[in-house]
């Protein structure tokens, strides 16, 4: 059934996809696919082709002066690179896939995305709109299977619909909360010639409203209670950074003299040595922000959206405080923890009204607390783990080397576990958008594709990818993504034996039973070297900084294995059901 | 907070695929949905569901929330049954020859304010409409004399104090709405709100 493309009609489409604009004449469903990326100021594509989406990359081959396609090894690898690109650029990242398994590849992504609020246009061939339903060859039901991990999702059987559904894909993915949408499009639609009128950007759906009119009653009645706030606490996710509001935010907190904590999606909105920066919320983050949160007497929460890692036991989660909670999205405001004023809007927007309307403060009484905190946790735990006692390697000391050799100007991109809290606890960062993982859905396998495309979309900077031995194999086949791209990414794999972050459970709470944690690599230099990248393995630390520094100065793409201590563990940590002053400094 | 029955109306664009958009919202968290319509509204292609729900409010308001949220859905409102009125259409199958011999039954479905649709020499289709203990009670007066088949429909609603959808169309058709559109419901409850 698959050889329904007639010889004359490819030839037709080739003609027509050489004329400039297209526009008025009769195109192809899948050149209007690509004019619409253009239109939309797409240059970089994730992609993997198959049988169903065959007519898109056969017009691609016209295309590829405009649009830079990039070539993965599993459409997995293909999402979690759009996603990095998203991430480190701000703009939306595209990802074309094929049928059946090629779109079922796509769900963890989708889901990553989803939960991490990241903008995404996925496109996915479909079998002919005749067959749907029919078990067709490489037929899966991506609509209904990617319901719930879409913002939105729209399959297309007709090429007439291709420019306003496209138009409304990229509209939806990148306004109000962002997220991930799936546009499915039957193999029929993207063969179909049609009457092609141009491509107009969406500006407005009837049923979807990005944003609300901001509210000055909620502004005025947040910045009372700030200014009569003795023990003023700022929590901020990634809202801050999605809402492009970084400098607006740190007006509003240096006006206040707030004192500002993180979670691991909000770090380095603000930078991570600024005097009011007060550390990382949640499991694994400081023991100030965390004991704190149940002292301070008003709570702002700014784009996040107190997950269970961050309030730990709820019903004993800043009961003593008042909260005032600015988010975009109104299904967030009460949903975990009852907000006093909510302040629904854009914090774009709504954090320049509220700076404001507060007085000028310092609670320097206040910070000190932090600060007396922050002393306790340094003599607890950072110091041996930034300068250890033994002879053993740190996830911590390779960091601090990082740190020291990049002066906190690298996107640093984490995989999921040990490794990836251990970074973002130590990690410094200068910029926004420079911390990018896998948050909210925890995907090991992350770091290595979001690395790809982080870099993609962010060429003039250094891009280290922090992963664990386990994360790695989860999706080293992008390695050939590496080679084959030629790009420039630094993968330093920190190698404790491990599946760590479970040992670690297992160690705390199952009584060392460690079950299925030991995992065995291969030689991790090697399989670089199969792909034609540079590498090497050090294990003491005498090496480490030479090795960092080698890595970072080598022209491509380098791969560090630092092997560490085994059975290292990350604290301070608040194990699970307690609550957030219950936090284990041991 | 304790469970009760609660009607959610909910205005959607005619769209392929919103029904399972929606309803896995319900399915997601294990909340069985007890009674659910899809029918157009008085508004030409704008869509409205009901569904009925046994819940707390509490959990109602944050589904109706997660509901709005989705791209094609325009507004979604919660309701209890004082607040709506509301009808379910049940049918019964019977048979002829019992209903034509016992006086009783034809007084029965009098009582009840069943009509015959259907008249046949087997059997004999009654249908009611009201409120669901209306239609259960003719289950079971019914039953002693051998119903057949019952079945009833989901519940259509119309909440008292709406105006109804159409002009609220009108403000969600605008790129830059009126405040009235952009419901605030925290500010509806400022009271209560900001003395918490």
């Amino acid at each position: 059934m698959g050889t329904e493309i007639s010889t004359m009609e490819i030839l037709k489409t080739t003609e027509v996809a050489n004329s400039p604009l297209g526009v008025g004449s009769n195109i192809s469903g899948s050149e209007a696919v690509l004019k619409a990326m253009i239109a939309e100021n797409v240059q970089t594509i994730f992609g993997y082709p198959g049988g169903a989406i065959m007519p898109i990359y056969d017009a691609l081959y016209d295309y590829q002066n405009e649009l830079n396609h990039i070539l993965v090894r599993h459409e997995q690898g293909a999402i979690h690179a759009a996603q990095g690109f998203a991430r480190s650029s701000g703009k939306v990242g595209v990802v074309f896939a094929t049928s059946g398994p090629g779109a079922t590849n796509l769900v963890t992504g989708l889901a990553d995305a989803m939960i991490d609020s990241t903008p995404l246009v996925c496109i996915t061939g479909q079998v002919f709109a005749h067959l749907l339903g029919t078990d067709a060859f490489q037929e899966t039901d991506v609509i209904n299977i990617t319901t719930p991990v879409t913002k939105w999702n729209y399959q297309i059987t007709d090429a007439n619909e291709i420019p306003h559904v496209l138009a409304k894909a990229f509209y939806i993915a990148k306004t109000g909360r962002p997220g991930p949408v799936l546009i499915d499009i039957t193999k029929n639609a993207q063969i179909q010639k049609f009457d092609y009128a141009g491509y107009t950007k969406c500006e407005h759906i009837r049923s979807y409203r990005p944003k609300p009119i901001v509210r000055k009653e909620y502004i005025v009645e947040a910045a009372k209670l700030i200014n009569e706030a003795k023990k003023p606490f700022v929590i901020f996710g990634q809202g801050v950074i999605l809402g492009k509001a970084e400098k607006e935010f740190k007006k509003f907190i240096e006006k206040g003299g707030l004192p500002a904590a993180w979670t691991i999606l909000g770090m380095s909105a603000i930078a991570t040595d600024h005097p009011l920066a007060v550390g990382m919320l949640g499991m694994h983050g400081n023991y100030g922000p965390n004991v704190l949160t149940n002292e301070c007497d008003v709570l702002i929460a700014i784009g996040m959206r107190f997950d269970d890692r961050v309030t730990g036991r709820l019903d004993k989660y800043a009961k003593q405080a008042k909260i005032v909670h600015l988010d975009i999205d109104p299904s967030e405001i009460d949903k975990n923890v009852k907000t006093t004023v909510p302040v629904w809007g854009d914090c774009k927007e709504t954090l320049p009204l509220l700076t404001e309307l507060i007085e000028q403060k310092e609670h320097k009484e206040w910070l000190n607390k932090f600060n007396e905190f922050t002393q306790k946790e340094i003599d607890a735990v950072i110091h041996e783990e930034l300068n250890p006692s033994t002879d053993i390697l740190t996830m911590g000391e390779v960091i601090k080397t990082v740190n020291e050799l990049t002066n906190g100007d690298a996107i640093i991109v984490t995989d999921v576990g040990q490794h990836q809290m251990v970074t973002c606890r130590y990690a410094k960062y200068n910029q926004s958008r420079s911390n990018i993982t896998s948050g909210g859905l925890g995907t090991m396998g992350f770091a290595l594709p979001a690395a790809i495309g982080a870099k993609f979309g962010a060429q003039e900077r250094t891009v280290v990818a922090v992963i664990g031995d386990g994360g790695f194999q989860m999706t080293l086949q992008e390695l050939g993504t590496v080679m084959q791209s030629k790009i420039d990414i630094k993968i330093l794999i920190l190698n404790n034996e491990f599946l760590g972050m479970v040992r670690q459970w297992q160690e705390l709470f199952n009584d060392r039973r460690y079950s299925f944690v030991d995992i065995t690599s291969p030689d991790f230099v090697q399989v670089a070297k199969g792909y034609y990248i540079d590498g090497q393995r050090i294990s003491k630390r005498e090496e480490l900084k030479d090795a960092v520094n080698k890595m970072l100065q080598h022209k491509g793409s380098y791969l560090l294995e630092v092997m560490v201590g085994k059975e290292n563990n990350v604290f301070p940590m608040v194990p699970q059901g307690c609550s957030v002053s219950e936090i284990r400094l041991s | 907070m304790n469970k009760q029955e609660y009607t959610i109306t909910v205005y959607t664009e005619n769209q392929v695929g919103l029904l399972n958009r929606i309803a896995i919202i319900f399915s997601r968290r294990k909340i069985n949905i007890e009674s659910l319509n899809v029918s157009p509204s008085e508004s030409e292609s704008i869509h409205r569901f009901t569904i009925v729900i046994n819940e707390t409010e509490d959990v109602v308001r944050k589904l109706c929330r997660q509901i709005e949220k989705q791209v094609e859905v325009l507004k979604a409102y919660y309701n209890t049954n004082e607040e709506i009125i509301w009808q379910e259409m049940a049918l019964y199958k019977v048979p002829t020859d019992i209903i034509a011999e016992k006086v009783k039954v034809e007084r029965l479905l009098h009582q009840h304010g069943a009509r015959a649709v259907v008249i046949r020499k087997d059997y004999t289709i009654f249908e009611t409409t009201g409120h669901r203990e209306e239609t259960e009670g003719l289950i079971k007066a019914l039953e002693p004399y051998g119903l057949i088949e019952f079945v009833r429909s989901a519940r259509v609603a119309i909440i008292k104090a709406s105006n109804g959808f159409h002009e609220k169309l009108k403000e969600f058709e605008q790129k830059e709405p009126g405040e009235e559109l952009i419901e605030n419901e925290f500010l509806d409850k400022q009271e209560e709100v900001f003395t918490m």
